[in-house]
């Protein structure tokens, strides 16, 4: 083929490098499915949520019955065995709404059924994950504690051997999910195992075991997060995970949820970036567009190039993920650069939208709140940062 | 009893459609293409009726290029049973989409077919009626709502006054208008699960239907800016313009 005759094609504006065309028949159905699901029935409820920081419980039901939740386990297990790519797509749909309803989502898929299904007993299996991916439980994931944030493996939390099984003492906070959850992965030092971190699974109800709300929080308002209070709960040997000791076991799940956030954030991004380039289409100034305004179009250049570039690496580190080849670090990278730029876009677009801007139904600022919040758990932009650099340097530079 | 649904492959309802600069039709390189809404409702319906327990199986039929079969395995994920794409890359009009449906339903031969009442890219509003006059089959055609019958099928109508019931004798055909159902989201494990379902590929040529268009298409242009109306300065002005420029009094 001559490149000289080449005709040259049309961009499309939403899509430049056409990652549409690089996905798969049954990816494009579940990213539809998602979309459909998240713009007709979670948009119209998310101002009211925030504003009022509720929860809907019905939600988990809701996407329990579409299959949203542990999309990339096994039908067996409840799951729809997808790929990881298509679960990417999915945290992108939900996350264009709001942040906190995918929070919910990949809390529920990658930080509970996730471990379960890797490093649970079959009996833990069938227990819980059908129910966990109907929705009929919710699930949460205890590893961060008061002065254990960025260093897990200075947690408190403790695991005492009894005769039938274990107790276990300490607490966990800023847990997503935590006050409505039926159950709870949490992580402690476990004295029978040379004090090595190992996973339990508690059921709601359990006696010294409670989970308050935190208040008074500024961003991821439509999602629920609290503390996990444990005071001597006495659990049987069939609570603990079998399959997993040390830092891998939590590790090993959050790389599968930040991956999801990589896609998640960008979703957020591009509701920002749709938002400020229509804003700016049909707010008049000075008798022209906002959007005629070279000013303006370096912003929506900016937004579209980074938005882009990031979902095409995220989609790269999906396939790498399918074959069984990714790294950690890989995951790092586009955690990092993702909820950055980000954070950085939904800023902008703010900016972009005048005094509106700050008005809730124009969604904008609720994103860039919410994307403080993605930016900084679950490793923050910093701590990804350090692994980028140790992976480079083989130089560890975290204390 | 077996349901036939008929999907087509159309510009997402999304997509802001441009015109090619030569007028010779829609650019369609690089666009978003979806099942066309009246025929997911078509799907839906079919799907509803299986659950109820009165339809044992669903073929749903497309008519297109190779991509068409994304479309088939669309309603396959809503709960259609196997699927048969008539595969073809050129342009198919309604009456060689007709003429290649009742040669499908000579094979298949199904108790119900079930089709959206247009397609939203040509919005013809043919192909239900030509299939109706191929096969001499009585036709309830907008449905608002659909009852079944002991061999039989009750199809309330939307019309201009109102709506009509018609009672069809089956086989017969029933074109959807929109607010007979609102369609499901295909389910994950099910998106999956269509991947297993059987999807049988044929052409025109195998079917012996030629599709030569019998149309021309003259010319394709971008639908007209909006004029800016006028001011008038009393009810006189007002009644005066309606007489003489509107002529509607």
């Amino acid at each position: 083929m001559s490149g000289n005759k080449q005709e040259l094609a049309k961009l499309q504006w939403e899509d430049p490098l056409l990652l549409d065309d690089l996905l798969t028949d049954d990816e494009r159905m579940i990213r539809d499915t998602a979309r459909g699901y998240a713009q007709d029935k979670l948009l119209p409820r998310v101002i009211e949520a925030y504003r009022e920081e509720k929860t809907d419980r019905a939600i988990f039901n809701e996407m329990g019955e579409l299959g949203l939740l542990g999309v990339t386990l096994p039908e067996d297990y409840g799951g729809a065995g997808a790929s990881y790519v298509a679960y990417g797509l999915v945290a992108r749909e939900v996350e264009r709404v709001d942040s906190g309803y995918r929070s919910m989502m990949s809390v529920q898929s990658s930080l509970v059924m996730y471990p379960i299904y890797a490093y649970g007993s079959e009996e833990q299996r069938r227990k819980y994950l059908p129910k966990l991916a109907s929705g009929e439980f919710v699930g949460c994931f205890g590893l961060t504690e008061p002065d254990a944030g960025s260093d897990p493996a200075g947690m408190k939390t403790r695991a005492v051997k009894t005769d039938g099984g274990y107790r276990i003492s300490g607490s966990k906070t800023w847990i997503s999910n935590s006050p409505i959850a039926d159950v709870f992965v949490v992580w402690a030092k476990s004295e029978a195992h040379d004090n090595q971190i190992r996973g339990f699974v508690l059921d709601k109800g359990m006696k010294g075991l409670s989970a308050p709300k935190i208040g008074g929080k500024l961003s991821l308002r439509a999602s629920i997060t609290g503390e996990i209070v444990m005071d001597n709960v006495e659990v049987g040997e069939d609570a603990l995970l079998p399959n997993v000791q040390g830092l891998k076991g939590p590790f090993g799940c959050l790389n599968r949820a930040r991956y999801g956030i990589s896609w998640g954030s960008l979703g957020a991004a591009e509701d920002c970036w749709h938002r400020a380039r229509q804003y700016t289409l049909d707010r008049k100034q000075f008798d022209r567009p906002l959007a005629a305004t070279q000013l303006v179009q370096k912003k929506l250049a900016d937004m579209m190039t980074e938005i882009t570039l990031g979902l095409h690496a995220s989609l790269r580190v999906g396939r790498l993920f399918d074959e069984g080849r990714v790294a950690p670090e890989m995951i790092s990278l586009v955690k990092r650069n993702n909820c950055g730029k980000a954070l950085e876009i939904a800023r902008v677009a703010r900016d972009m939208h005048g005094g509106n801007g700050i008005q809730e139904e124009y969604h904008v600022m609720r994103h860039a709140q919410n994307l403080e919040t993605v930016n900084t758990y679950e490793g923050t932009h910093d701590v990804h940062a350090l692994i980028l650099g140790r992976a480079q340097t083989g130089l560890q530079a975290f204390f | 009893m077996k349901l036939l649904v008929c999907v087509k492959r159309v510009v997402d309802y999304n997509v802001k459609i441009r015109v090619k600069p030569d007028g010779s039709g829609v650019e369609l390189a690089n666009i978003k293409m979806s099942m066309n809404p009246f025929d997911e409702i078509a799907v839906e319906e079919a799907v509803r009726l299986k659950e109820q327990g009165k339809a044992t199986e669903i073929v749903a039929v497309s008519i297109g290029p190779q991509q068409a079969g994304e479309t088939i395995r669309t309603a396959l994920a809503m709960g259609a049973d196997r699927g048969i794409l008539v595969k073809t890359d050129a342009t198919v009009e309604p009456l060689a989409v007709a003429k290649i449906l009742a040669k499908v339903v000579e094979q298949e031969k199904p108790d119900l077919i079930i089709l959206g009442k247009q397609a939203i890219d040509d919005d013809s509003n043919q192909t239900g009626q030509m299939l109706a006059a191929l096969l001499g089959w009585p036709q309830g055609t907008f449905a608002f709502k659909v009852a079944m019958g002991e061999g039989s099928i009750d199809v309330t109508r939307e019309v201009d006054g109102g709506l009509q019931t018609v009672g069809l004798k089956l086989p017969a055909i029933v074109t959807t208008d929109l607010r007979l159902n609102e369609p499901r989201y295909a389910s994950l494990p099910n998106i999956m699960k269509a991947k297993k379902k059987p999807l049988d590929e044929t052409s025109p040529e195998t079917l012996g239907v030629d599709v030569a268009p019998r149309l021309k298409v003259v010319k394709t242009v971008e639908p007209g800016g909006r004029k800016a109306g006028v001011k008038v300065g009393s009810v006189a002005e007002l009644v005066s313009k309606l007489k003489v420029e509107a002529g509607v009094l």
